[in-house]
């Protein structure tokens, strides 16, 4: 289905070979429309949102809320990276993943306000902090390099196992989103696992930053897993939050074990993003996330 | 600088002759059938990081599907001011390509 949502106009630029008679072939077939790829893109959704051919019910669109404003919070605290991490490389690396972030950030938010008559732009710009439903993991600050990483570990243990089990769901345009999510959280999976290890095995002090930050961002587990009304009447539509608890517990602990890291002993926080209920910090990344399009309504570049 | 911003992103500077990671030659193979060629160069602490920076770098556009990496000091490379002695001496020697030479007569399959 994503194939005859394509839209050869909004393409990305792609660096192909040009010089033999195959990727000729290959640019020809570009040309005439098909998206390398064929990957699922917010530009797709919205067309075909206008086209009737995708409309959400009520619930579905409340739920995409929630996985589109988890994504977008997320991709804001991570682009503040840039220019900021240890080395360039990791620059680069945490930048791509906020990217990978926002794209997803940008189909949910694109599906949920199909069923509102409203764009990405107004559901990120023109909400006011209760009425985002991202949960309060997503807007712990940054902290060092470790906090981040201890972040992401939860994240991305929480979002492959959750769109794994997404691209069954009953809704189309949600599993073809999850579709394409799934392998950018899986390398997310991989990066922070690899920086966990590298951290704890470390020196002394990165080790020690390593336990600081995952005891700063472990109580946010909680939040991530709890089930509610609305992901009771999804039904096959969703996925329950707490059926993938077992596989994130087996997932962490096989890399804590590892790293000789221990999490069992850290209480879990309150939550309540979901009912819009946010900690301190949501309104200044919403602050920075919103000032431009809120003064210049309407600006482009 | 306010205390928020002080805990927000913040890396510690390397002080002088602090550790830096090793240099990686990068060598992307952009399809099948083609070979490997080399992309650019980046930081890593190791071989395994080392992959892992090279596609978020240099395959960020659909450009690989197989990433070699290399340390840098482990490629001998030719010395640039020896140009001349290297790589001048076959210019002038047609007769080291297969076109300098006409076929005999009578000689099939050629």
């Amino acid at each position: 289905m994503t194939q005859s949502l394509g839209d050869a106009s909004a393409s990305a630029t792609r660096i192909l070979p040009s010089s033999s008679p195959r990727s000729q072939a290959r640019d020809g077939a570009l040309a005439a429309g098909a998206p390398p790829g064929n990957a699922l893109r917010p530009e797709d959704i919205a067309l075909a949102a206008q086209q009737g051919a995708a409309k959400p019910g009520e619930d579905v669109a409340n739920y995409a809320l929630r996985l589109g404003d988890d994504a977008l919070i997320l991709a804001q605290r991570l682009a503040h990276w840039i220019s900021r991490a240890p080395e360039l490389e990791e620059d680069v690396a945490l930048g791509n993943i906020a990217l990978d972030q926002l794209g997803h950030a940008r189909s949910f938010l694109t599906y949920a306000g199909s069923a509102w008559g409203k764009t990405e732009d107004e559901l990120a710009y023109f909400r006011r902090e209760p009425e985002f439903r991202s949960a309060h993991l997503f807007e712990q600050p940054n902290g060092d390099f470790a906090a981040t990483i201890a972040r992401q570990f939860i994240v991305a243990n929480y979002q492959f196992p959750l769109y794994r089990a997404l691209v069954n769901s009953s809704d189309p345009l949600l599993a073809a989103i999850a579709a394409k999510a799934v392998k950018e959280v899986d390398y997310h999976r991989d990066h922070s696992t690899q920086w966990v290890l590298r951290l704890a095995g470390g020196t002394e002090e990165s080790r020690r930053r390593m336990i600081a930050g995952l005891k700063l961002m472990w109580p946010f587990v909680g939040e991530l897993f709890e089930d509610d009304a609305l992901t009771a009447r999804l039904g096959d539509a969703g996925v329950v939050p707490s059926s993938l608890k077992a596989e994130f517990d087996r997932a962490t602990a096989e890399v804590l074990d590892e790293a000789e890291l221990d999490v069992s002993a850290y209480p879990m926080a309150t939550g309540g993003g979901r009912q819009g209920r946010h900690s301190e910090h949501l309104g200044f990344v919403l602050a920075e996330l919103q000032v431009l399009a809120r003064e210049f309504p309407g600006a482009s570049w | 600088m306010s205390p928020q911003e002080s805990t927000e992103s913040t890396t510690p500077a390397p002080g002088e002759g602090g550790h830096r990671w090793p240099l990686w030659e990068v060598f992307v193979r952009s399809s099948r059938g083609l070979s490997h060629v080399h992309a650019g160069s980046l930081h890593a602490p190791d071989a395994a990081m080392a992959l892992r920076n090279a596609r978020d770098l240099y395959t960020r556009r659909n450009e690989g599907v197989s990433i070699w990496v290399v340390p840098s000091d482990a490629i001998a490379a030719s010395d640039p001011d020896a140009k001349g002695a290297f790589f001048e001496s076959p210019q002038g020697k047609d007769y080291r390509h297969a076109t300098y030479y006409t076929k005999s007569e009578g000689v099939k399959h050629l």
